[in-house]
């Protein structure tokens, strides 16, 4: 190639890669916030927490053994919990899968009033009040979402309020799949 | 950092003895906060971060090396925790790039001046012929102008 040629071809490669870039900073949908969990294709931490609703009853994942289920991270401080909550509650009215609660740094008092309001999709709560599973699960903002599978393992996570276009687009068709 | 977000399970005197170490600062300067993406654990008020710095002060206290507590948080939050990425497959285009980009640079810049060295060197041979041409020009004029100044009528 001619010093000629190259002198356009350059910039002008140096151009589009710059401008690839941008364009894929500019993707509707694209959250810089959302960082890709480790726990992807790993299995579910394993815990052993009391339960929101019976202080002395211990539970643990294995009681999921054999199901698709939901985690979800929730907590009566947290406001956009209240904006997924419909969303939860639909998916339990259906019989989608079953959605465990953990009940995340919070007052054991405020968390059932907070149900109690507001409805109950949960199949249990867990009251994680240090946060310590919290941070086995590298949760760092609630609301907090994890579908895991029959073996128990972590498949998709998704932070921040579910929405029903998540549901619809990611959630639903992840969890036929592995239902089958 | 404040005394009371201490972690409680250890003693206070322990924890306090651990937060002023240099050990401490230095992990805590290394580690992103979560939450307020571009600070430090050391850095942020967060809540987020006193959690994953009090977890540092556990992993010191039961005797965790740095590497280990390292570890220990990316294995749960991923290599985003870390300010200074590890040298590995996946990060291959991270750590290569700037020295692809100098070298390719610098290959540019090679090319260039060496095209622009040669052009200097063939111009200036250009100006020696020319230089050539003239004195040739001159002599011719100047065999012309002798007998000029021969038939020049004398006692002007």
């Amino acid at each position: 190639m001619s010093l000629r040629s190259l002198r356009y071809l350059v910039p002008a490669a140096l151009f589009a890669v710059i401008a690839a870039f941008l364009l894929l900073g500019l993707k509707p949908g694209r959250d810089p916030k959302e960082i890709p969990s480790p726990l992807i294709g790993k299995p579910a931490p394993v815990f052993e927490l009391p339960r929101l609703a019976q202080a002395d009853a211990v539970w643990s994942p294995a009681r999921m053994q054999g199901k698709v289920w939901l985690l979800n991270v929730w907590a009566s401080w947290c406001v956009p919990c209240l904006a997924e909550h419909p969303v939860l509650l639909k998916l339990s009215r259906e019989g989608t899968l079953p959605i465990v609660g953990l009940n995340y740094k919070d007052e054991p008092g405020a968390a059932t009033a907070w149900l109690a309001k507001h409805g109950d999709p949960f199949l249990d709560v867990l009251a994680d009040r240090n946060g310590r599973v919290g941070f086995d699960y590298g949760v760092y903002g609630v609301p907090e979402t994890f579908l895991i599978d029959r073996a128990g393992v972590i498949r998709f996570k998704h932070v921040g309020p579910l929405t029903p276009d998540v549901v619809q687009s990611r959630l639903l068709p992840m969890i036929r799949d592995l239902s089958k | 950092m404040s005394i009371s977000s201490l972690p409680p399970e250890l003693p206070a005197q322990q924890a306090e003895a651990l937060v002023r170490s240099e050990r401490f600062r230095q992990l805590a300067a290394e580690l992103r906060c979560l939450v307020c993406q571009n600070q430090t654990l050391a850095d942020s008020s967060a809540e987020l971060a006193a959690d994953l710095r009090n977890e540092v002060l556990r992993q010191m206290a039961a005797g965790k090396n740095d590497e280990q507590i390292k570890a220990h948080l990316v294995a749960r939050y991923g290599e985003f925790v870390l300010y200074r990425p590890t040298a590995s497959a996946h990060n291959f285009a991270l750590w290569a790039g700037p020295a692809v980009l100098a070298a390719t640079g610098g290959l540019i810049l090679w090319r260039l001046t060496r095209r622009r060295q040669a052009l200097a060197a063939s111009a200036s041979q250009q100006t020696g012929d020319e230089a050539m041409l003239s004195r040739r020009l001159d002599e011719l004029l100047d065999e012309t102008d002798e007998p000029k100044k021969q038939n020049a009528p004398k006692g002007v």
